[in-house]
């Protein structure tokens, strides 16, 4: 029995159930604390399928940003906002429309996925490299590269402007 | 059928080093908690421990067959297996960079190509970890703790990255073994040494040191994030916090210091070059543990003005000087 041959399917199955765990515990969690952790679990299962697919450096920057960064904002503003620790379940109305627009969502999909006439790509069609990617974003599409940056100034500025309501001075 | 001949090379070589690696973080947490109360003793004119063995030399041993025996206690508050799954995941993240560091040319578990990379994102998940204990714990200590610990380790982020990249700008390369190679006529330190400086002053404060211990200022939150752990679920935090103090210096030491090129060669053959970086990195401990010992705790709003009106301004001033020198 050669079984180390199965690694990388085992892998990868681990990867889409982390995935698949992981959301269901971020949407169904009832401490606000567990759905952060799930969100968490899940976009660990993201990283390591593109980790499956061969791009490292997309992995690292899915940890980094996601793990790294967004979790940790989200689950500061649980901690540091006053919300309650347990969140009540689903009203039954609610559950049984939420039911019906996802059992219509399935179907939908279902019917194209069936219909879409799949192709197998045989090769890519350019260089999609991180090293080139980088280069084109910095010579090519300069500009678009740094209006992004701007817009996101301009949200972060915003997001701090909205939140302490302009310029006064905060007696002490 | 050959036994051997089942496995691929590949697969007993990940074997062995995850052993060497887990077992190197224990050693390595037993030595410096012996050279840490030994050189506190003595900077307080005192001798440390003396009892267990020769010098006290066995105490670190009977202190962790202590802590492995304790009971470990669950308060009926915490979220329980939140409060369980804390120092599995503290401890984690000081295992994996061991992968990518480079004890010597062909000792080293992967040379990946984005080496640095990688213990910068796997870190960001010990933040996440300390978060974790001190949300479960159900303690305000624990929880003021735990949002000190995260407002630190985010604004020290940011310097770590700059002087990280600086010395990237001058290789090019994030491969841990192609920036030690690229040091084989002179160390970055003298190149950098303003990025030396600030990488080392952040590395003490993402690692929790004093001076900069306020996730855990004993004076203010008993023991802040772990204030409710006893047993291993405390051992393995500490396990955690040595780790990641020998994690950080040998970024420095690879950054900065050339890796394990030593300044002349010593009679070990092989072993040279793992015992000239094993020396430059205890170094760096040895002066981590004088520094805690001989500054007292600063203030927290001092702690967070020195990362972001100073610390980030002078990387950031020497990052755009580096690539200006480089790239024209």
């Amino acid at each position: 029995m050669i079984f180390y041959k199965y690694i990388s399917e085992f892998l990868f199955i681990a990867f889409i159930m982390l995935v698949f765990l992981g959301s269901l515990l971020a949407v169904r969690a009832k401490v606000l604390m567990h759905g952060v952790l799930g969100l968490a679990v899940s976009i660990l299962g993201v990283s390591g399928l593109y980790f499956y697919l061969g791009s490292m450096f997309l992995t690292l920057m899915q940890v980094l940003i996601y793990v790294g960064a967004v979790c940790i904002v989200i689950a500061f503003g649980v901690m540091v906002g006053k919300t309650p620790t347990e969140v009540e379940g689903l009203k039954l109305k609610a559950g049984i429309f939420g039911m019906f627009v996802s059992a219509v969502v399935f179907i939908l999909l279902i019917f194209s996925i069936k219909k879409t006439s799949w192709k197998i790509p045989i090769k890519m069609s350019g260089d999609f490299s991180i090293e080139h990617l980088g280069y084109t974003m910095l010579t090519k599409y300069c500009l678009a590269f740094e209006l992004i940056s701007v817009l996101l100034l301009a949200a972060v500025v915003g997001a701090i402007i909205i939140a302490r309501g302009g310029r006064e001075e905060i007696n002490s | 059928m050959d036994f051997l001949s089942l496995f691929p090379p590949e697969f007993i070589r990940i074997i062995i080093s995850s052993i060497i690696i887990v077992t190197f973080i224990f050693v390595n947490a037993i030595i410096m908690v012996y050279l840490e109360r030994k050189i506190a003793g003595h900077i307080q004119r005192r001798p440390g421990p003396m009892e267990v063995g020769p010098h006290g030399i066995l105490q670190t041993i009977i202190d962790g067959i202590k802590l492995i025996t304790k009971q470990l206690i669950i308060p009926t508050d915490v979220n329980k297996p939140l409060f369980r799954l804390a120092p599995l995941l503290s401890f984690t993240p000081s295992i994996l960079p061991f992968i990518v560091i480079p004890f010597s040319k062909s000792f080293q578990a992967r040379d990946l190509d984005l080496g640095i990379v990688f213990i910068l994102a796997i870190s960001a998940i010990n933040v996440l970890a300390l978060l974790v204990a001190g949300w479960a714990s159900d303690n305000k200590y624990s929880l003021f703790g735990a949002m000190r610990a995260v407002s630190q380790n985010i604004a020290f982020e940011v310097p770590i990255l700059l002087s990280i990249l600086s010395v990237v700008l001058m290789t090019n390369t994030f491969s841990m073994q192609g920036i030690v190679a690229a040091q084989n006529k002179i160390w970055f330190v003298l190149l950098q040494p303003i990025a030396f400086i600030v990488y080392f002053i952040s590395g003490l404060a993402e690692t929790n040191r004093a001076p900069f211990d306020l996730p855990e200022a004993e004076s203010e939150l008993t023991a802040g994030f772990h204030t409710e752990y006893s047993g291993m679920g405390f051992g393995l935090f500490f396990l955690g916090e040595y780790g990641n103090m020998f994690i950080v210096s040998s970024i420095a030491t690879v950054l900065f210091l050339g890796g394990w090129h030593g300044p002349f060669p010593l009679p070990f053959g092989d072993f040279t070059n793992i015992i000239w970086f094993m020396i430059k990195v205890y170094a760096l401990l040895i002066l981590m543990v004088q520094i805690r010992w001989t500054y007292p705790r600063v203030r927290f709003d001092q702690l967070l003005n020195l990362a972001w009106k100073y610390l980030i301004p002078i990387s950031i001033v020497n990052l755009l000087i580096t690539a200006v020198i480089v790239k024209l």
